[in-house]
């Protein structure tokens, strides 16, 4: 079992295409739409958060990739810019998945950017906007 | 037990006996006041939180021909600066808006650039545009000012804030079923969150309660550099309840402080956004409190679970002047990541950074060992629970 949070860009001449249908249908992935925006004239993008058996998983992706979507984790999207924290912890309690938490011993906010669903909330929360999405 | 003037001898000598605020809490619990308080000469507090009433004053020198600032309108990178001083005298207060921002018109505004943050630039050393008009007189004709400045070359750079580091802070909540945007950060509906805004027991005035050792003219750790205060901070409260421990409940003494901005760091002013609300200046200061005393020991070593505050509703009670508590509760509580509001589990969330708090304490300690930094005796005490001074709520009177 394979489960993963990823980041699709597609490109203007996919955005028409049935692809998360495929992923479904053909590889048995099960799938759970995190963000998604698909303007016209542009590049669409979707977060995904994808899971199946690892084979059908590697499978999926390679099909992905041979269509022209660009693949990315999304822990490489959203980042906390660590110049600019200041590790106060006002988040923490905004986070809806826990991907923010201050640890009881250093009192500093960690980022577990793999329970980072890219909800943005903290972006503008954060007084020091230390939080930064680059989709 | 000693004096101020013993304690910078030994602090010459580098034989003094410095610890933190949090620190001193385990080597009482281990050793017992009696005997660290013999042992220890200074505890070093510390707090980084925004805080709102800060600004600096500059003086940014004569151009030629000559400008009166005074009076006319004056910018330091789009922010309006307040000119009604003499000449070339201008203070930037922390948050101050550029006039073309939208603030709260597309609401929640995002406050992305304000005073606190030009000030952060300006201690950074970056250059900062200055644009100016002004009325010409005979001896300053100069109507129009366009120029880049740099702290390097301002005469003096000075920041002067009149209200931090608040002893003790309120723990807001929204019980009301819409999100606010406050001060307090971003309130959830339903009590959905609970913000808070201390570094509890490293924070300067709960370490010293009464203000026995910080008064007027005390030496302080100021944004990375060296600062006084300078006289009790305005909306200073000295007379709310107290716990037995002496430690004020709810939100209580404060103060004005002032320093060389020239010596400071850009990581300790730090440009603060408040969505829906405001830009301010987080702020980091630490004060040392010299043992002179057992007693001042026992209050220095005052841990989070003897320090409380009041849980406060921001969509109603708070803004209509609502005095009302829906609870108390310690700030161990408040830093367990719950509190109970009502029967029901809140997530909580501080505004100010204790691991900064933490940081400026250790800071201080050190440049005290290393014999850098010698306390002062202050010159006049700040008004205490005793005192009468009170804070006052506006008494509106009609204009005739």
């Amino acid at each position: 079992m394979t489960l993963k949070r990823i980041v699709l860009h597609f490109p203007h001449r996919l955005v028409n295409e049935p692809i998360v249908y495929k992923l479904v249908k053909e590889f048995d992935l099960k799938f759970n739409i995190l963000k998604a925006y698909v303007t016209p004239q542009e590049e669409g993008l979707m977060v995904l958060e994808l899971s199946g058996k690892k084979e059908n998983f590697d499978k999926g992706i390679e099909y992905l990739e041979s269509c022209g979507v660009k693949i990315q984790p999304l822990s490489q999207d959203v980042i906390r810019n660590e110049v600019k924290c200041t590790d106060c912890g006002v988040c923490v309690p905004i986070c809806p998945t826990g991907a923010l938490a201050v640890d009881p011993h250093t009192r500093k906010v960690h980022f577990y950017d793999n329970k980072c669903i890219a909800c943005e909330l903290c972006v503008k929360v954060c007084p020091a906007r230390a939080m930064e999405v680059h989709f | 037990m000693r004096t101020i003037k013993e304690i910078n001898e030994k602090i010459r000598k580098g034989e003094v006996v410095a610890v933190t605020a949090e620190e001193v809490i385990d080597l009482v619990a281990k050793k017992g006041a009696k005997r660290v308080a013999q042992e220890v000469d200074v505890v070093t507090t510390g707090t980084f939180g925004p805080m709102c009433s800060s600004g600096a004053y500059f003086n940014i020198g004569h151009s030629k021909p000559r400008i009166k600032l005074g009076g006319g309108v004056c910018k330091l990178n789009d922010v309006p600066v307040y000119t009604g001083f003499a000449a070339v005298d201008v203070y930037l207060g922390a948050t101050a808006m550029p006039d073309d921002d939208p603030r709260n018109k597309v609401f929640p505004g995002e406050f992305k650039y304000g005073g606190a943050h030009v000030i952060n630039e300006i201690v950074a050393g970056r250059d900062v545009r200055l644009e100016a008009t002004a009325y010409g007189t005979d001896c300053y004709p100069r109507k129009k000012l366009e120029t880049l400045i740099n702290i390097k070359d301002l005469n003096e750079a000075v920041l002067f804030n009149i209200r931090n580091a608040y002893q003790n802070y309120n723990v807001a909540v929204n019980l009301s079923d819409k999100i606010i945007y406050t001060y307090m950060g971003v309130l959830k509906p339903h009590a959905g969150n609970a913000n808070y805004c201390s570094a509890g027991q490293l924070s300067p005035l709960l370490k010293d309660p009464d203000y026995t050792t910080i008064g007027i003219g005390t030496k302080i750790f100021l944004g990375g550099g060296i600062g006084y205060v300078a006289w009790q901070g305005t909306q200073h409260n000295p007379s709310v309840k107290r716990k037995e421990n002496g430690i004020p409940q709810a939100p209580a003494g404060t103060l004005a402080v002032i320093g060389d901005l020239k010596q400071m760091k850009p990581q300790w002013l730090v440009g603060t956004s408040m969505l829906g609300y405001g830009t301010t200046l987080s702020v980091g200061i630490g004060v040392p409190i010299p043992i002179l005393d057992e007693k001042i020991l026992e209050n220095a070593a005052r841990s989070d679970a003897e320090i409380v505050s009041q849980i406060v509703d921001y969509s109603q009670d708070y803004p209509q002047m609502v005095s009302r508590s829906l609870g108390e509760v310690s700030y161990a509580q408040l830093n367990s990541g719950k509190i109970i509001v009502d029967g029901k589990a809140v997530p909580t969330g501080n505004l100010s950074s204790y691991s900064k708090a933490r940081e400026i304490a250790e800071e201080l300690k050190t440049w005290i060992k290393k014999g850098d930094f010698l306390l002062s005796e202050p010159v006049a005490p700040l008004p205490n629970a005793e005192s009468g001074y009170t804070f006052k709520a506006l008494k509106e009177r009609p204009i005739v």
